[in-house]
């Protein structure tokens, strides 16, 4: 393949674009729409599954200790504990540490009166997740080591993080078969409108000698093109209204502001933006690809 | 030694196009080619005629490979057509012209475009393409309309920029299917003389029309067809009528 030949085939792809502008019109519209719906549910979904998260860690198991446990061993178990996949964090609090937050959580005054701690045995870890799901086998877990005396989990909320976590991710999946069904189909009738024109300078191409490659080069650079201005325009549109909600939810109602934490924007584009631009010219190929590739049977 | 000589010998003499009880079927209905034999020379200009549906495209879309026979054999310029491979037929129509009734140009090119078209195709240095296409266009007699777009070109015009396409990358074979069939008498002789003048320089040209007066005024080898059949083949011969 000469420089020239692949030179050649770049140029006449950009000027394919501008030949066919209403069919150039037609397929981005297509592919924005389809995009555009992706992007808003997918910046919907992972702000959900963010808020999800961000639940689950706030969920705590306690492991009460056995009396007398050595400071060595709270070390040792807590090292156990740290190396788990499914633990996040792990804190630990003395008996006494435990009773003093007990007394100002319950306005006892001044406790001094106290000659003895009423929680002697309760110095206790409290241990966050990043999987509620694994809760159970935790909780397993703790239970079979030394100097544990008493687990307490909240095993209802878990399942409902969990059950959540789940329900989220098939709707996900859901959407997204949907949508790229639509999109398939929309962009298959799209494709078929441009045909008769293309169908006819392919048949000629192919008269006068040319390979399926040379012949079909122009047409799936188009498309490429095609698909790659398609993702932008969405990402754009998508940019600019996440950005007006973030603001939105946090000036406008600070009830909102509080229980809806949106993930900053740079953080949903970063993912994104190359899924997006990864769409729209992977259907631009396949769709010019596989609609030229009909017609190259001359 | 004798032998390859003498096969040698054979070879060259041997037809640069070769029928051989070739017989096409479509899904449907009578055979379009029933047991064809036909042998043309290099350098042989030919006029294949007949009624409407007896076979002459049929005819030229297996030379091009466009269509395989149903049985038979088809030799063209050395190539065994029915054994070629779908990679192996870009290559083989680069040594075969082709014009069309339809002119098929390349609607959104100029001129200039269409014609170099066919040099980018077999890769030609863009200083070859900038010596060989204005060339082949004063050829034709289009030296001034490089830059005009095909609907801006009459019919006859039209057709010359698809001859000079098909010329342009010096083609050993030119096959015409009804090159004039949408042209008025003046253009249509225009451009039988430039057929004629290129088989001059030594192309062999096939030409399917149903222009009788043409036909029998240039005095070629005329082929005509009925029902998929050869029924006669006559040098310096003459349009058949019907009855
Ligand atoms: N694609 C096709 N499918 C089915 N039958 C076909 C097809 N193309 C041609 N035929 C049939 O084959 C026969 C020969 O057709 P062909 O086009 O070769 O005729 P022709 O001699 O070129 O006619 P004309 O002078 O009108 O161009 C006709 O009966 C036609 O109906
Ligand atoms: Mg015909």
């Amino acid at each position: 393949m000469r420089i020239n030949t692949l030179f050649y085939s770049l140029i006449q792809g950009i000027k394919n674009i501008f030949r066919n502008k209403w069919f150039t019109l037609a397929s981005v519209a297509t592919i924005s729409a389809c995009l555009f719906l992706f992007g808003l549910f997918y910046s919907i979904l992972t702000n959900f599954e963010h808020m999800v998260k961000s639940a689950e860690q706030r969920v705590a198991i306690t492991a009460l200790l056995e009396l007398g446990v050595s400071d060595e061993r709270v070390a040792e178990i807590k090292a156990m504990l740290m190396n788990r996949e499914e633990v996040n964090e792990v804190d630990y609090f003395t008996a006494d540490e435990t009773w003093a937050k007990f007394a100002e959580e319950n306005d006892f005054g001044d406790i001094s009166i106290f000659t003895e701690n009423p929680l002697e045995d309760c110095a206790h870890f409290d241990i966050y997740m990043n999987d509620v799901s694994m809760q159970s086998d935790l909780v397993e877990y703790l239970e079979t080591i030394d100097g544990v005396r008493k687990v307490n989990q909240s095993a209802l909320t878990a399942q409902v993080l969990t059950g959540v976590n789940s329900i989220i991710g098939y709707v996900s999946i859901g959407i997204i078969l949907i949508l790229f069904l639509v999109s398939i189909f929309l962009i298959s009738n799209t494709v078929t409108i441009g045909i008769q024109v293309r169908k006819e300078e392919i048949q000629i191409m192919k008269y006068i000698g040319a390979t399926d490659f040379f012949a079909r080069a122009p047409f799936v650079i188009e498309g490429i093109l095609i698909g790659f201005i398609g993702s932008l325009v969405p990402l754009a549109a998508v940019y600019f209204l996440y950005n007006e909600a973030v603001i939105y939810a946090a000036s406008s109602y600070s009830f909102m502001a509080a229980l809806i934490q949106f993930l900053p924007v740079e953080e949903v584009f970063a993912t994104l933006i190359p899924i997006c631009i990864g769409i729209g010219v992977g259907i631009g190929f396949i769709g010019s690809y596989t609609t030229v590739r009909k017609h190259l049977s001359v | 030694m004798k032998r390859t000589t003498a096969k040698r010998r054979q070879l060259s003499n041997a037809p640069i196009i070769s029928l051989e009880h070739v017989s096409k079927a479509y899904s449907a209905g009578a055979p379009a080619l029933n047991d064809v034999n036909l042998h043309i020379n290099k350098g042989e200009f030919v006029f294949i005629v007949g009624d409407s549906g007896s076979g002459k495209s049929t005819l030229i879309k297996l030379l091009l490979r466009e269509l395989l026979p149903s049985s038979g054999r088809i030799v063209v310029n050395g190539t065994d057509v029915v054994r070629l491979r779908r990679r192996q037929i870009p290559k083989f129509r680069r040594n075969l012209g082709v014009v069309f009734q339809d002119f098929r140009l390349l609607k959104d090119r100029n001129v200039y475009e269409n014609v170099a078209f066919a040099q980018r195709i077999i890769q030609k240095s863009g200083r070859e393409i900038r010596k060989n296409v204005p060339s082949i266009l004063s050829t034709v007699g289009l030296a001034g309309k490089y830059k005009a777009r095909p609907k801006q070109l009459s019919g006859g015009e039209q057709q010359r920029v698809a001859l000079a396409r098909a010329l342009v990358n010096k083609p050993q074979i030119l096959l015409a299917d009804e090159p004039t069939g949408n042209l008025d008498p003046k253009n249509s002789w225009e451009i039988m003389n430039l057929l004629e003048k290129i088989n001059n320089n030594g192309t062999t040209v096939l030409v399917v029309t149903h222009n009788r007066e043409i036909v029998n005024d240039m005095q070629k080898r005329v082929v005509t067809m009925k029902k998929g059949v050869i029924v006669s083949d006559e040098e310096k011969g003459g349009y058949i009528d019907e009855d």
